[in-house]
């Protein structure tokens, strides 16, 4: 079995996260992903912003950048461009990569740098103490929505397919194994790759929204959740309230290190002519 | 870069773009802006023939943050900006402050608030550029007037960023960023170029934010086997978030400290016919180039005045203003704001000061400064 300690900074542990939070499924199958890529541990930097996932950076043993709110996919974009031989990940959640972080978010997705972004979606800004996010579904309750939310919700994947990023992946913390194939898919993925992981909240998400506990939260993910090829086949209706799961987008563009750089020797050449 | 005499006639915007190459800034990320965008434009053009990068982003506060991670991977790096989007950049100024990321922030000074007169100048953001991010933060302001200014007081911003681990913001203005002047460019030879110092220890012992005799923790850039930890949270110094109010008490202060101990190493200003001055013309940005020909028509009418031109906003030369005060009977104070540097002046003076102030998008003229020496009643 896989030695998660390789990985850890022991020193840093116990974390911070609640009982039953999906934040540590995530860090362990981010780490499994990592194990599988055979990358180098020195040539790792994990980047986040703010929020209950942005915390996972610390109790990881590579270079890593915890920043400012929503900024993380900014401050990465300088790391990986100055250095390109480091693979960049960005862990996220839904209110900093969508909310205060949507701007840098869409905007990587179209410039295609090589960075892997993974969402750790709850529906909740958890840090906070539980006001609704931008994915937070229209009348669930959240602390700033006490009579229910009278927003509609992003779909985060579909944002990123929309905004030109070329892998775009999405799978729950009950879809563990599948996580891990798809945030490693993200890693080796030369351009923009995106993981969306719908991630447990028992404290601030099922508690005021009477969803259970987190075990009911895992069987709301098993029995909601429709792969992409099953749910291609079904009508919008069918689909009313499911998760599509899997590699929901999955295709080649120019990647923007490549294109630089192929810019740069092109005018180096045409300088020493 | 050259061994020979080379003139040139360019701008101040170019001027900057130019020095920040020579000091070896190989990263810049901007989003266009008036006056400051010639800056981004001349550096899209020419870093990529230097194998550096230019990065156009989709706003300002994007722009402070990729800086600061690009400096991490080990690259000299700046943005160019000015009013709306430096109030933008203000959050990211402050994590580049607190996790000691050396980097360089230009402002182009137009007239504001708000977004205030796009093409006209102001020096409307001295204040800002000291206190613009919330906390007690060190940063270090310096302000040129003319083109050769620019140019030396930009490489020496790469070299005070690298050397105090903070980020430095170039206050230009529209006027200095603007105008074509004559530039004979320095020799190589003449020209200091600082490097961050770099760690000696080994990974297994490197501690990111060491409290070392210096107060400057020592550099290691990522990918390179240190595999640390960078947060805008306060932090010990192994880098790692704590609320332990000693060690938060040790950062805050220490973190100040170390541009406040170097105060007189950083400092810089010039001192013109002061020595008998009875008026002393305290000066800084474009507004200088109206105080020397203002003086020198003073002089010639037989006023005893002088002028304290600063280059160095911040930190603020309270001493060198202090004594001055002990000989001088009043201070004029041109500049294109209401009054902001005039109060730091009163305060280290110990005097009321006059203050001439222009907030209409126009230059100060010398005939504005020089009725407001006449009319100093000595």
């Amino acid at each position: 079995m896989f030695n998660y300690n390789k990985y850890l900074r022991n020193d840093k542990l116990p974390h911070i996260w609640c009982t039953g939070c999906g934040c540590g499924i995530v860090l362990k199958s981010l780490l499994r992903a990592i194990e599988r890529s055979k990358i180098p541990q020195d040539e790792i930097a994990v980047v986040s912003g703010i929020g209950c996932s942005s915390r996972t950076p610390g109790y990881l043993d590579f270079n890593t950048l915890h920043t400012t709110h929503g900024r993380a996919i900014a401050f990465a974009t300088g790391l990986k461009l100055a250095k390109q031989k480091l693979k960049v990940i960005v862990v996220t959640g839904d209110g900093d990569a969508t909310a205060i972080g949507g701007n840098h978010f869409i905007h990587a997705a179209r410039r295609n740098l090589d960075l892997t972004v993974v969402i750790y979606n709850n529906y909740i800004y958890g840090m906070t103490g539980g006001q609704v996010s931008p994915t937070t579904p229209a009348g669930k309750r959240g602390s700033t929505a006490p009579y229910g939310n009278v927003e509609p919700a992003f779909d985060i994947s579909q944002l990123a397919i929309a905004a030109g990023a070329p892998f775009v992946a999405r799978s729950t913390c009950y879809h563990a194994v599948q996580l891990d194939k798809y945030i490693h898919k993200g890693i080796i993925k030369k351009g923009f790759s995106v993981i969306e992981v719908l991630s447990p909240c028992p404290t601030y998400y099922a508690r005021p929204n009477r969803l259970g506990n987190v075990v009911d939260m895992m069987e709301w993910y098993k029995n909601n959740s429709v792969q992409i090829g099953v749910a291609r086949n079904k009508s919008v209706q069918e689909m009313e309230g499911k998760i599509t799961i899997g590699i929901l987008h999955d295709t080649e563009r120019p990647e923007f290190c490549e294109v630089y750089r192929e810019l740069s020797e092109s005018i180096k050449k045409q300088l020493v002519k | 870069m050259t061994n020979e005499v080379e003139t040139k006639l360019i701008t101040g915007n170019e001027a900057c773009a130019e020095a920040a190459l020579v000091a070896g800034m190989r990263f810049f990320a901007g989003y266009p802006i008036t006056p400051s965008t010639e800056i981004a434009e001349c550096l899209a053009r020419r870093l990529p023939k230097v194998g550096g990068t230019f990065v156009q982003m989709e706003d300002e506060i994007a722009s402070m943050a990729a800086i600061i991670g690009a400096s991490l991977a080990g690259a000299k790096s700046m943005t160019a900006t000015s009013g709306p989007g430096f109030s933008l950049m203000q959050e990211n100024i402050g994590y580049a402050s607190m996790a000691e990321i050396p980097c360089v922030v230009v402002n182009v000074q137009r007239g504001g608030p708000s977004t205030g007169l796009p093409t006209l100048p102001a020096q409307g953001d001295v204040m800002q550029s000291r206190w613009g991010t919330h906390g007690d933060h060190p940063i270090i302001v310096v302000t040129p007037s003319t083109v050769r200014e620019t140019y030396d007081w930009t490489i020496k911003a790469f070299n005070l960023a690298e050397r105090f681990r903070v980020p430095v913001v170039v206050l230009l203005d529209e006027i200095v960023a603007h105008i074509s002047e004559k530039i004979v460019y320095p020799k190589d030879a003449e020209i200091e170029i600082v490097d961050r110092k770099i760690t000696e220890r080994d990974p297994s012992s490197y501690l990111p934010y060491e409290n070392t005799d210096s107060d400057i923790p020592p550099f290691a850039e990522f990918g390179i086997g240190y595999r640390y930890h960078v947060t805008g949270l306060c932090h010990d110094e192994t880098g790692f978030p704590t609320n332990d109010p000693k060690k938060v008490d040790k950062l805050t202060r220490r973190l100040n400290r170390k541009i406040e101990r170097y105060r007189n190493e950083i400092i810089f200003y010039k001192e013109s016919f002061l020595e008998e001055a009875e008026i002393c013309v305290v000066v800084y940005g474009s507004a200088a180039r109206s105080a020397y020909r203002a003086v020198s028509d003073a002089r010639k009418l037989g006023y005893k005045v002088g002028i304290l031109h600063l280059f160095v906003l911040w930190p603020f030369p309270h001493e060198a203003l202090s004594k001055i005060a002990k000989r001088i009977k009043f201070f004029v104070v041109p500049e294109m704001n209401l009054g902001q540097m005039a109060h730091e002046i009163s305060c280290a003076t110990k005097q009321e000061v006059v203050k001439v102030n222009r907030v209409d998008g126009g230059l100060i003229t010398p005939v504005e400064i020089l009725e407001k020496i006449k009319s100093v009643q000595l």
